[in-house]
């Protein structure tokens, strides 16, 4: 825990058992013991589950209890954040829960629910107020309307875009699929797109889409113009071509080919050939592509800040800008949920859709 | 064949006179500048940017190169095997936070400038090249690794003759992923005060000033786009002759 006059200078260590009253301490550092003795448990996955989750609970105790401690009467400007000890143990925490889970691999629905619980979990937390008292909160509380604003921007950019790039995509990946001439032509192209560092893409898209904002008659109408959502949205768009394309190509190309002589056998025309068995076939790989996509554009969707797309960047730049780390903080660890859990959840879908081992043969 | 190579050379010199010369673009940079503002950048000189954001992309990803290859290969001895799994779910983990969001948080752990950008770099690298040297070092071919025993090498002496030279081109696309994500997260590493290319873009988005936004756009376009270039040809050259001394 770092306790700091304002929000700008550097904050002074305090180690976690000198935080407040033994009351507080205490149940918090036993949990954290039990937790990492738990946790290192070698044959149980369950158990260092069970532990990692005590830990990351007994963590939060100490944080709650320790930033409430910590203000009483230091200053109306004081400032209370936790310290790189904490950032340290709840990356080795999550890494024991997400090891734990690895190992037990859950079933797609149970997956699913587990990471509903965590979110709601994480939700009433948020919402009690226990955490009131950290900078990063108050960070929050200031600008409750922009956060709200910049969290619909952020997915409106990376939704958005991918279902943009999603609907030009597939059918320009079906086409490819068909032909090679132009498949040869496509792909190279794609890639070479995806090769330009992202900030670069953002800035000659903003001449660009000027240019058509000032000269095509009703585009400024539409929202058109070089700086803001258009540029940004246009750049995703053109990043998220790539892993759809070519995993539509590749999912369409996985079907043995003696499934597809069997269905050309069976009388079925190339249109049924493709809805019924080339893409149900090709779904999860297509599903995947479509995984990636989503968790680029959360994390491109940051450097919209840059251009005046509004977006979590918003906030990373305004904090990098005033190097008011808990700003930066509030922009970038929602986007890292987002992305965490955009890829969870898609990861649950590419499971579900994949037939069975036994159904496949 | 040789169209590629004119192409090619074109585009190497394009980028060669933006950087040396920029002084030549006036005129086509000019209709972009604002009335009666600078055309082009000129607080630094576009080539002292572009060598040290080359220099930090360099560093970092041969650093990531080292650390990354050589966990490979711990990973996949006999011995290393039981950190396996835990390995993979770090990589798949680390691979969804965004490069930005990553640098974003090395600056309240490290400060400003160019450490945090490169250590940020660095880490971010580290994922592709260790992911396709798993791959690429697990997936050779069981009757290679046996002949490899067969004629009497020693472990050690197989490890350095056939395994990674038989992964190597796997590994240098990891490497080249990285470098290419190395070479675009820098550009933004110019927000917490390294010194890249980046510097040119931002300077113009601040400033409202879309020609030194297209200078530095075109510049570290022209970068990424011969880097994964030269990447990629190297990559089926190496595949090339591998591929013909395990064929023929």
């Amino acid at each position: 825990m770092t306790l700091a006059a304002n929000r700008i200078v550097a904050g002074d260590g305090v180690a976690s058992w000198n935080l407040a009253g033994p009351g507080v301490t205490w149940p918090g550092l036993a949990a954290l013991a039990t937790a990492l003795l738990l946790g290192l448990h070698p044959r149980r996955p369950w158990l260092r589950l069970a532990g990692a989750a005590l830990g990351l609970a007994g963590l939060v105790w100490l944080l709650a209890g320790g930033a409430s401690a910590l203000l009483d009467g230091a200053g109306e400007y004081a400032r209370v954040s936790p310290g790189a000890g904490f950032w340290c143990l709840l990356i080795v925490l999550a890494l024991l829960m997400a090891d734990a889970l690895a190992v037990l691999s859950p079933r797609p629905l149970i997956k699913a629910s587990l990471l509903i619980v965590a979110a709601s979990l994480l939700a009433v937390l948020l919402g009690s107020g226990a955490l009131v008292d950290l900078s990063i909160m108050q960070e929050f509380a200031s600008r409750k309307d922009a956060f709200a604003d910049a969290t619909l921007r952020h997915l409106g950019l990376s939704f958005g875009s991918l279902i943009a790039a999603a609907a030009l995509g597939l059918p320009l990946g079906m086409l490819c699929h068909r032909r090679e001439a132009l498949r040869r032509a496509t792909l190279p192209v794609l890639s070479f797109l995806q090769t330009i560092p992202s900030l670069a893409m953002f800035g000659i898209m903003i001449p660009l889409l000027g240019w058509v904002g000032d000269n095509v008659p009703g585009a400024q109408a539409f929202g058109i113009a070089g700086i803001g959502f258009a540029p940004a949205f246009l750049a995703l768009v053109l990043y998220s071509l790539l892993p759809v394309v070519a995993n539509t190509v590749a999912g369409l190309q996985g079907t043995p080919p003696a499934t597809r002589e069997a269905a050309r056998g069976m009388g079925m025309t190339a249109r049924q050939l493709l809805l019924r068995v080339e893409l149900p076939i090709g779904l999860p790989i297509i599903l995947t592509g479509i995984r990636i996509v989503l968790v680029q554009n959360i994390g491109l969707a940051v450097i919209a800040g840059l251009i005046g797309g509004g977006g979590f960047g918003t906030f990373v730049f305004q904090g990098l800008n005033q190097t008011a780390t808990d700003l930066i903080l509030l922009g970038a660890l929602p986007t890292v949920a987002m992305a965490l859990t955009a890829a969870i959840v898609m990861d649950i879908l590419v499971a579900l859709t994949r037939p069975l081992p036994e159904s496949a043969t | 064949m040789t169209r590629a190579l004119v192409f090619r050379a074109a585009l190497c010199a394009l980028l060669l006179a933006l950087v040396l010369r920029p002084d030549w673009f006036v005129p086509v940079f000019a209709p972009f500048a604002p009335e009666g503002g600078p055309v082009i950048y000129a607080r630094a000189s576009l080539l002292s940017l572009s060598l040290s954001h080359l220099g930090l992309v360099v560093l970092a990803t041969v650093a990531a190169t080292l650390v990354a290859v050589t966990l490979a290969i711990l990973v996949t001895r006999p011995a290393g095997a039981v950190f396996r799994p835990l390995s993979r779910t770090i990589t798949n983990i680390g691979q969804t936070f965004p490069p930005v969001a990553v640098l974003a948080l090395a600056v309240p752990a490290l400060g400003f400038g160019a450490g945090p950008t490169l250590v940020a770099l660095f880490l971010y690298g580290l994922l592709p090249i260790f992911e396709n040297a798993v791959t690429g070092l697990a997936a050779l071919p069981t009757a290679t690794m046996e002949a490899a025993r067969g004629i009497g090498l020693t472990r050690w002496q197989r490890l350095w003759r056939v395994e990674l030279p038989l992964a190597l081109p796997v590994i240098l696309t990891g490497i080249r992923l990285s470098a290419v994500i190395a070479l675009g997260t820098a550009t933004i590493g110019s927000t917490v005060a390294a010194r890249t290319l980046g510097e040119v873009i931002i300077a113009g988005l601040l400033t409202n000033n879309t020609a030194y936004v297209l200078q530095g756009g075109l510049v570290v376009g022209l970068f990424a786009v011969l880097l994964y270039d030269a990447m990629v040809q190297l990559e089926t050259r190496l595949a090339r002759r591998f591929g013909n001394l395990t064929g023929g």
